[in-house]
């Protein structure tokens, strides 16, 4: 069942390529609705039991020569990854509805990353999950060399650069797997005694290559120019979901085939996973553009997960799975207000000219949305991210006490530069305003034109918005909801101490 | 052994000679026979290709002379494929005056590359090379109104004779010491004792002739030329049928003929013999190709150095040796051939259009013709090596068979050197897809227009390029199954 969300995925990105213009966004929705739909009916279908294992869904052979299968399978993990996967994806439509350059392409383009994500989050071969994994990338390219703005030619080479450098990283450690084991079939490798000798060098190159794009510091440098350079569904996709599939990559494969490597290997982690919240939440603090915020803090979020999966005990790493819910649901909600909510309306991110611009009042509901993404993204009880946060940190406790409290000095960071962000764009105050009043005109002379007519909110940027908040909250107010899925899958495997 | 089984197992040869003479004989008795001359070339292939299909499954002439097995059978389909492919391109580029003397030339080609491929003795390999190499330097300076043909082709023709005497003079070393030119009997007089210097020798001269034959660096120096100077439906021969042949003999000859002195190419476990020559040629190709190429500007020149770079990847299954590591070079060459005809045809198309093709020229080929964009961009992706295209399928099965050659990876720094290349590569791959969907065409602005048979064909090569990804099963079971 759900492994037809790959299915229609890939065949409404076919669709929107062939289709007529008028009706390419049409499509897209319905198949991004589609597949939201078949996760989110999978996650209250499927028994809370089955999904301990990773069982399998479909399993046809390939290649069988190489030992190659056409293997999905699905357990807790899989499936909330697939869900904020769907959330992401019909957001990201929903908030491209005006997009008129080149729109077919562009869909298809973002259907293609889609699709491959959900193949990546649901193989259960290590070859099908590198198909998976490697198709995702190169459509990101176009998606910002294309349609994207700020540098966008520079940041999507230097991004598809480093994705690859990880891709080629991964390879590596997956015919390493491979030739030893002889198998490709993940359940299979996942019972295998790795040699401890493989196990030292093989783990890191292959944890690495993963951690490449989950934005592991100092090889994060990707993240901020490509949010940057992207267009907003380009940023909420990446931020959303591809980061995800690195995070995800490196617990199921990297960290479950060879877990002595992890326990030797999991110290620094913990400490790149440190640096990397503290760091980037540093930077995000000096940014004058509101998207860099945004890019950074995502790179310090990520350290969250990280660090979750760095302490190898179940409620770290089901933290850490959590998390990479709840921040590709905050992330694509920054995003959203940043990219599209304010810039296609005063064609600035800039925080100085934003602040003078008194916005809280002319876009009542864009304040609302990013108040709301904020104190999600903080880590405010009752959103997804304290449960997230939380949980991430209870298991850190036990393993790294000395990274919890440095995490916390983090955690004060974060806050300070998401109040900075949301304070300078949406509060500004009044005396700003009047100093920067000729600031406005060097920025764009449209706004000053037509700035006592600001185009509303559009609905689908409400819908798109609205489904988001209510991700958030719903599991932040519910954490069980998920945590009940992860947290078996996560006790199944085998690197936990 | 009577003529008459002679002719028999050589009747694809017999055949492809008639239809070079026929078309000569047409192009040379009217004007303007372009059509007829092309129809009747492409129908003397696909008949060809009828007979290869209907040979013995075995069979073996004058002590290998000329061989029959499953292996030959299959390449010769191969080459005489490219070459129906390559018909078809150099239909289409009407630059080319004379049609019937390119046709028969390339027709003679495609003969020296069923010798070769189906040959299993040094004299009889070296007259098909020779046959190849005097075709080819003619197809290369075919157009007269261009200096760069010109230049191409002396330059291929003095750098190809060079490596031809090498070769000779190697062979001739080879059957000194050993007393035979047939390949299995090599093989059985070099396990029998020690290497002596001077078989050594041999062995090198022959592997730097057929280093040159495949562009391998640093023997790579006329590939450059040839691919941006030479018509394109020659190039892409050049890059495509010759290139298979190439390795298909290559690995023949070492795994066969020099397989007792294999050697190895492990890391701190090197032992001398020819696998750690084919793997320093393979890691220094990977690396000068690649990096040259990303200083290009040029759509051919940047394909003949990733050629180079391409040389060497496949190289890595030769230097792990075994059946697997054979079969994963044929199979990568035969895809990375098939490959790049398509790409040839795209710049064919584009150069007639627009003149030339230099970068600018693609500039915004996607609005122009969304088919040729399509098509040469998962040509490019697949030779950059991206899912789920046959170039990504090829590099796999390639580098895990590699990985899997040496004990304990020791092949493991010629794998992550070849990776690291590939990473490298995807930089001006990338590039050249940009020129194509981002940027704004200068000047013209006009759809690129492109007659029935390119659009059949490069739909037909882009479709074998993605189902050869996803299906590989097909191919790889029929080489494996052909090797002995």
């Amino acid at each position: 069942m759900i492994a037809w969300t790959i299915y229609i995925t890939f065949a409404g990105a076919l669709g929107v390529l062939l289709s007529p213009r008028a009706f390419s966004r049409c499509l897209a929705f319905l198949t991004t609705v589609a597949g939201f739909a078949i996760s989110l009916f999978a996650l209250f279908q499927t028994p809370v039991g089955y999904l301990a294992r990773f069982n399998t869904i479909v399993r046809v052979p390939w290649v069988p020569m190489l030992g190659m299968n056409y293997h999905l399978a699905v357990d807790g993990i899989s499936l909330t990854m697939v869900l904020v996967t769907g959330i992401v994806a019909v957001s990201t439509v929903l908030f491209s509805w005006d997009i008129e350059h080149r729109q077919n392409e562009f869909f298809f383009w973002l259907l293609l990353v889609v699709a491959g994500s959900y193949g990546v989050f649901l193989s259960a071969d290590l070859f099908l999950l590198f198909v998976f994994y490697e198709l995702v990338i190169v459509p990101k390219y176009f998606l910002i060399a294309i349609f994207g703005s700020t540098n966008k030619e520079y940041g999507a080479m230097k991004l598809t650069l480093y994705s690859f450098f990880g891709g080629a990283l991964v390879f590596i450690g997956i015919l390493a797997a491979y030739v030893t084991a002889g198998s490709l079939d993940l359940n299979q490798l996942a019972q295998f005694q790795f040699p401890p000798q493989l196990q030292l060098w093989a783990f890191p190159v292959l944890f690495l290559g993963f951690a490449v794009l989950a934005g592991v510091w100092p090889l994060h440098t990707w993240a901020p120019t490509g949010h940057v350079a992207a267009p907003t569904a380009g940023s909420m996709l990446l931020a959303g979901i591809v980061m995800k599939l690195g995070a995800y990559g490196g617990l199921r494969v990297a960290m479950n085939l060879f877990p002595q490597g992890f326990h030797t290997w999991s110290n620094w982690i913990a400490v790149l996973a440190v640096i990397g919240i503290l760091y980037a939440a540093a930077v995000a603090l000096r940014q004058s553009d509101l998207k860099f915020v945004i890019g950074y803090s995502s790179v310090s979020h990520m350290g969250f997960v990280l660090l979750g999966l760095a302490t190898a005990n179940a409620l770290g790493v089901s933290g850490a799975v959590l998390q990479m819910f709840s921040h590709g649901v905050i992330a694509a909600l920054l995003f959203a207000v940043a990219g599209r909510m304010l810039y296609r309306r005063t064609h600035t991110r800039q925080l100085d000219a934003l602040s003078g611009m008194n916005l809280g009042r002319a876009l009542p509901f864009a304040a609302f949305t990013f108040v709301i993404a904020s104190a999600a993204s903080m880590g405010i009880p009752g959103f997804s991210g304290f449960a997230a946060e939380i949980t991430i940190l209870i298991g850190a406790w036990k393993a790294f006490p000395i990274a919890v409290w440095i995490t916390g000095a983090g955690m004060v960071l974060v806050a300070a530069f998401t109040l900075r962000a949301l304070k300078k764009s949406f509060f500004g105050d009044t005396i700003a305003s009047v100093r920067l009043q000729e600031c406005r005109v060097q920025v764009d002379s449209d706004w000053n034109e037509q700035s006592n007519s600001t185009p509303p909110i559009t609905a689908p940027e409400k819908l798109g918005a609205c489904l988001l908040m209510f991700a958030t909250l719903a599991v932040g107010l519910y954490p069980k909801l998920l945590l009940d899925r992860i947290m078996p899958a996560v006790e199944a495997m085998r690197f936990l101490k | 052994m009577s003529y008459l089984e002679l002719l028999k197992l050589a009747s694809p040869e017999g055949i492809v000679v008639v239809t070079a003479l026929v078309v000569l004989a047409i192009g040379l008795t009217t004007e303007r026979a372009s059509a007829s001359c092309s129809a009747i070339a492409a129908l003397g292939l696909a008949i060809a290709i009828g007979a290869v299909l209907m040979l013995p499954p075995k069979a073996t002439l004058f002590g290998g002379m000329l061989a029959i097995t499953p292996l030959t059978s299959l390449f010769k389909i191969i080459c005489l494929g490219l070459a129906l492919f390559t018909v078809f391109l150099a239909h289409s580029d009407r630059a080319s005056r004379n049609p019937g003397e390119y046709l028969a030339m390339l027709l003679l080609a495609t003969i020296g590359l069923m010798l070769l491929v189906g040959s299993e003795e040094l004299l009889m390999i070296f007259i098909g090379l020779e046959l190849l190499g005097l075709s080819l330097y003619v197809m290369t300076a075919f157009d007269k109104t261009d200096v760069r043909s010109a230049e191409a082709g002396l330059k291929y023709f003095l750098f190809g004779s060079t490596a031809s005497a090498f070769t000779l003079f190697g062979i001739s070393f080879i059957y000194g010491m050993s007393g035979t030119t047939g390949l299995s009997a090599i093989g059985q007089k070099l396990s029998s004792g020690p290497v002596q210097p001077l078989l050594a020798v041999g062995i090198v001269m022959t592997l730097i002739g057929f280093a040159f034959k495949i562009a391998a660096a640093p023997f790579h120096l006329w590939a450059p030329d040839a691919y941006q100077g030479a018509p394109v439906p020659s190039a892409a021969f050049i890059a495509s049928g010759s290139k298979v042949a190439s390795f298909v003999v290559l690995g023949k000859i070492v795994l066969v003929g020099f397989a007792p002195v294999h050697g190895s190419a492990d890391w701190h476990a090197m032992v001398a013999g020819w696998s750690p020559v084919l793997a320093a040629l393979a890691a220094s190709s990977i690396l000068v190709g690649n990096l040259v190429a990303l200083a290009q500007t040029n759509v051919r020149r940047l394909l003949a150095y990733s050629a180079v770079a391409h040389a060497g990847y496949t190289l890595l299954g030769l230097v792990a040796g075994g059946r697997e590591g054979f079969s994963a070079t044929l199979f990568y060459t035969t895809i990375y051939a098939v490959t790049l005809v398509g790409a040839f045809g795209v710049v064919a198309l584009v150069r007639r259009q627009t003149g030339g093709d230099d970068f600018r020229n693609f500039a915004g080929l996607a609005s122009r013709s969304p088919l040729l964009a399509g098509c040469m961009s998962i040509f490019i992706l697949s030779l950059a090596g991206i899912p789920p295209l046959a170039g990504f399928f090829g590099k796999f099965y390639l580098f895990g068979v590699t990985l899997g050659a040496g004990g304990n990876h020791g092949l493991l720094w010629l794998v992550a050197l070849a990776l690291f290349g590939s990473l490298i590569s995807l930089y001006y791959y990338l590039i050249v897809l940009k020129v194509i969907f981002v940027d704004e065409a200068a000047t013209q602005t006009s759809p690129v227009k492109v007659d029935l048979l390119s659009r059949i064909s490069l739909s037909v090569l882009a479709l074998l390029v993605l189902l050869l990804g996803i299906a590989p099963e097909a191919v790889v079971t029929r080489i494996i199954a052909s090797l002995p």
